[in-house]
């Protein structure tokens, strides 16, 4: 049984991976996540000189290169930073964070590339269980869970209906999720909660939402726009139908993947979809009181001013 | 098998697809008629058409066996064997094993078209994925990383 009061220490103090995707299309997330971390006290660190992890390009051709990239990252963050949580915000990211420590603890092979790059590139390997991979979505439940949220928000968020969308590399494959699905206050592969659980605490109503892990055509972005689009339309019309004012994401290949096959969709279809797309941690920095700039929210492409001033959320 | 007949059945099984897509869409119509019971039974029958058609293009029998109540999640066992990608769909079956259940189980409910609309959603969505995956079938194991076009690479 985990000690709710350890793991509230430890994950109040971690390492931040951002991953490149945070630096460019996906900044609004980067920036939400450090402008919620300082609301709530919570100390995230950058990885010092993080590297790619591998996804997905490099995974493709060399799995192995991919398990030892995503090693270096949890390496430097050991045994540069001394820290013992990685916090990592995209999927992808912690997707293959979670698979190298998977790779590291089950595979010889895995560990043998990991060692020997490693001491080509003149860095200390990583060797599996010294860090956690956690996903902020962890991060935020852990170390401050829903009702120091509750307290902090007071229900800023009410009125607001949410349909929370997680994709698919949050929760699979099962198996290197080991703390996943282990009964009440663990998240779950099947149905994740994590978010829903975040912004009820904060206020707001969760629409139940049939598509929440469903795909949303990331991999056939460009071999294949048509399905994509039509991946992504069928999210945003599934919401819109569930009830919802807002998609809440926490992957920012999805986010990014609604944001454009929606300006798609209008184009190629001529079917416009009117609802908004928030990072989680946007919507929880306007429930904290922090301003729509100081989130990023300017730098989405699905436009959510009118969303902020109908629901009052500034 | 020559390349040209296998790109003409693969070509083939994606125009049945195809032809699945637009029969749910038509299903849209057909909400307001009080027909619940039976939109839904063709929603799930058109979900087990969309799984056979994946299994078939694998060279394979598709099951008749059936998984806690419906054939449809036994289908998708059997499309996933031996292809993790493919669990990518597995709550979309599930969601579409619990619309039928919905439905079905009080077709009087208020809620009821409401719930339809996203049945239909639901259907239309693994219709979809698998159309994808069969257009791009190197594609697919965790978004992007294509498993088998790495195996046949010759990386020394």
């Amino acid at each position: 049984m985990v000690d709710v009061t350890d793991k509230i220490m430890k994950y109040r103090d971690v390492a931040y991976y951002s991953g490149c995707a945070l630096e460019g299309s996906a900044n609004g997330y980067d920036v939400s996540t450090r402008a919620v971390a300082k609301s709530l006290g919570l100390r995230i660190k950058d990885v010092t000189d993080w590297n790619c992890c591998g996804a997905m390009e490099v995974k493709n051709i060399d799995p192995g290169l991919q398990t030892y990239l995503s090693s270096r990252v949890l390496s430097n963050a050991v045994n540069i930073d001394g820290a013992n949580v990685v916090m990592a915000p995209c999927n992808g990211c912690y997707h293959n964070l979670k698979k190298a420590e998977y790779d590291l603890s089950n595979d010889p092979k895995a560990k043998e590339t990991v060692n020997r790059l490693s001491e080509k590139a003149g860095h200390q390997a990583y060797h599996a269980g010294q860090a956690e991979t956690i996903h902020a979505l962890d991060w935020i439940k852990g170390a401050i869970g829903e009702e120091e949220l509750r307290e902090r928000t007071k229900g800023r968020l009410a009125g607001l209906k949410v349909a929370n969308y997680y994709g698919c590399m949050y929760v699979r494959p099962r198996h290197i999720f080991p703390e996943k699905d282990k009964g009440p206050g663990s998240e779950s592969t099947s149905r994740p909660h994590f978010m829903d659980d975040l912004l009820a605490a904060a206020g707001a109503e969760n629409v139940d939402f049939p598509l929440k892990t469903a795909c949303c055509g990331g991999a056939h972005t460009l071999s294949d726009s048509d399905t994509s689009t039509k991946l992504v339309l069928n999210i945003l019309q599934a919401a819109e139908a569930s009830g919802a004012d807002v998609i809440a994401t926490e992957c920012p290949t999805c986010h990014s993947g609604l944001e454009m096959h929606q300006v798609r969709a209008e184009k190629r279809f001529g079917k416009k979809t009117r609802i908004t797309m928030l990072y989680f941690t946007q919507l929880l920095g306007l429930a904290l009181g922090i301003g729509p700039r100081r989130l990023g929210i300017h730098t989405n492409i699905s436009d959510s001013t009118d969303l902020i001033i109908d629901k009052r959320l500034t | 098998m020559s390349d040209v007949s296998a790109q003409a059945i693969k070509d083939q099984k994606i125009l049945h697809l195809d032809q699945i897509e637009a029969r749910i869409e038509a299903m849209e119509s057909c909400l307001s008629t009080g027909a619940s019971y039976q939109i839904a039974s063709d929603l799930l029958n058109l979900g087990e058409e969309v799984l056979e058609i994946w299994i078939a293009a694998r060279g394979q029998m598709p099951t008749s066996d059936s998984r806690e109540g419906f054939r449809l999640l036994a289908l998708h066992r059997q499309g996933s064997r031996s292809e993790p990608s493919f669990n990518a769909c597995r709550e979309t079956c599930r969601e579409l094993a619990y619309h039928y259940n919905l439905i079905t189980g009080e077709p009087e409910h208020r809620h009821t078209v409401g719930r339809l609309r996203l049945m239909i959603m639901v259907a239309r969505h693994l219709c979809l994925f698998v159309s994808g995956k069969m257009r791009v079938a190197n594609l697919g194991q965790f978004c992007c990383a294509s498993k088998p076009l790495r195996e046949n690479m010759n990386l020394e």
